[in-house]
């Protein structure tokens, strides 16, 4: 079985359909890019795996389990599901290890003492051992993006997703973000994301996901898919991107 | 008939001015467990507690003060409830003192950015959780200048409360003006001595304000 199953996906916003069905299974240890057009409800499916958005139809398996709307359930579901967002959304108030330490702390009410070792790890696994003490706006984008991913590590998910993680970024910020999204790859995290380097994609992911109009419109292997893409929409999209 | 000096006149005033004093802390400290509890109602977001703490803000910013005392002070008597100036003037003080409080907090909690919700719902908070370490410590930054300058208008508002009777500074003035025929002397030095409870605040709400403007954590 996969690690998240989802099947028949629906959701609207009002009258605005965004997602028209959605089938994807994504196994242990995947790395998933999920690509296309603004608006083709990227964001959306990806928030729907860590229940930030509700559906109006279809099943969500997470780790064998279907997630329903209850409380507990959505609970259950985000120690599962880590996720990191395009705008970081570190908290402002706290420093870059209290950042980390904050969830396992009140969530899995984990000891200072254990919450700061597991901080301490990640941070340095992201390479920021240096800036532990320092406030969010003490840091360069990049680093606060590090430290969110640091932050999402820290709860030990089982599949990270991520949000255009490079895309608020300065183009000289960018490579040290997707190193550490590399790295995360290599070691055999389970990754979704929503990106627009396609490069970076072509590279580090098992598979490729296009999406279009609310619909996964083509997918597979990202050299076979870049090389020739089957659908005019996928081939358009990726011509875009070279032009 | 005796003579009143200048020091008389102060002299007991300052005395009265000890009871506006208690009585705007109590309203300030009884309004603020009131509002904050509004607030996280309100916050946690049921249909009806929103439209609920809505109408409550709405009924006591949109009537006078003087009207919301003369129902606490006439209307409770007729449900049996025997209150005197002092039950009714904390009482009546409390709950509009709540109600603007509840809506600027709201103000400070709606300010914070919806990304902090987003990333600690991720990370599995419950709404308490979020409350308590990502969005009230956030919040409170923001909220302490319009606080405080709210203080201002709570102390102002106990003047209101000489009309039940309640003998604090404005009662006591006019109580004095009555025995002295001094009514400029008297409500001259009521008016310094309010200068001086509400300056202070005043001031230092702006301090705040300018200390919180260029903080951004
Ligand atoms: N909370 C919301 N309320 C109403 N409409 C929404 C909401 N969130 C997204 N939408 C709409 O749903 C559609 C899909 O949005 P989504 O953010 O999933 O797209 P996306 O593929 O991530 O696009 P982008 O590349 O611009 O991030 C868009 O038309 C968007 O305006
Ligand atoms: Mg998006």
């Amino acid at each position: 079985m996969s690690l998240v199953e989802l099947h028949a996906i629906h959701k609207s916003f009002g009258a605005l359909q965004v997602l028209k069905g959605i089938d994807l299974k994504i196994d242990e240890g995947q790395v998933i890019a999920l690509i296309g057009k603004s608006g083709s409800g990227k964001s959306t499916l990806l928030r729907t795996i860590n229940g930030l958005e509700t559906i109006d139809d279809g099943t969500i398996m997470v780790a064998g389990k279907k997630v329903g709307d209850h409380d507990t359930d959505l609970l259950q579901l985000r120690l599962n599901v880590g996720m990191v967002f395009q705008q970081f959304n570190l908290f402002p108030h706290y420093t870059a290890l209290e950042n980390v330490m904050l969830s396992p702390q009140v969530v899995k009410k984990q000891s200072k003492g254990e919450a700061r070792k597991i901080a301490e790890e990640m941070l340095a696994k992201v390479g920021l051992s240096d800036k532990m003490m320092h406030y969010p706006d003490q840091l360069s984008g990049g680093q606060q993006q590090r430290v969110a991913i640091a932050r999402a590590l820290a709860m030990k998910p089982r599949v990270l997703l991520c949000d255009e993680v490079t895309s608020a970024l300065d183009p000289e910020l960018v490579n040290e973000v997707l190193a550490v999204v590399r790295q995360l790859a290599e070691e055999g995290m389970t990754l979704v994301m929503v990106t627009h380097e396609m490069r970076f994609a072509r590279e580090v992911c098992d598979s490729l996901v296009f999406m279009h109009q609310g619909r996964i419109h083509e997918s597979g292997n990202p050299e076979h898919v870049f090389a020739s893409p089957k659908t005019p929409e996928l081939a358009s999209f990726v011509g875009g991107l070279a032009g | 008939m005796p003579e009143f000096t200048l020091w008389d006149i102060v002299h007991n005033l300052l005395l009265a001015a000890r009871w506006t004093v208690l009585l705007s802390i109590l309203a300030f400290v009884l309004g603020s467990i009131v509002g904050l509890a509004l607030l996280l109602v309100r916050t946690a977001g049921n249909r009806w507690a929103v439209r609920f703490v809505r109408g409550y803000v709405e009924l006591f910013q949109g009537t006078p003060l003087l009207m919301q005392l003369f129902i606490v002070f006439f209307g409770l008597p007729l449900l049996g409830l025997d209150v005197s100036p002092w039950i009714a003037a904390t009482f009546g003080l409390t709950l509009f003192t709540s109600a603007f409080l509840t809506e600027i907090w709201r103000g400070c909690v709606e300010s914070v950015a919806k990304g902090q919700w987003e990333a600690s719902t991720a990370l599995g908070m419950n709404f308490t959780q979020q409350m308590l370490y990502v969005i009230l410590p956030q919040a409170l930054r923001i909220a302490v200048p319009p606080t405080v300058g709210f203080s201002v208008q709570v102390v102002k508002g106990t003047a209101v409360t000489s009309i039940i009777g309640f003998v604090e500074l404005t009662k006591a003035g006019t109580m004095i003006t009555n025995a002295t025929y001094a009514p400029f002397t008297v409500y001259g030095c009521v008016a310094v001595l309010y200068f001086l409870i509400c300056y202070p605040l005043s001031l230092y709400a702006r301090h705040l304000e300018g200390k919180f403007r260029h903080v951004t954590r």
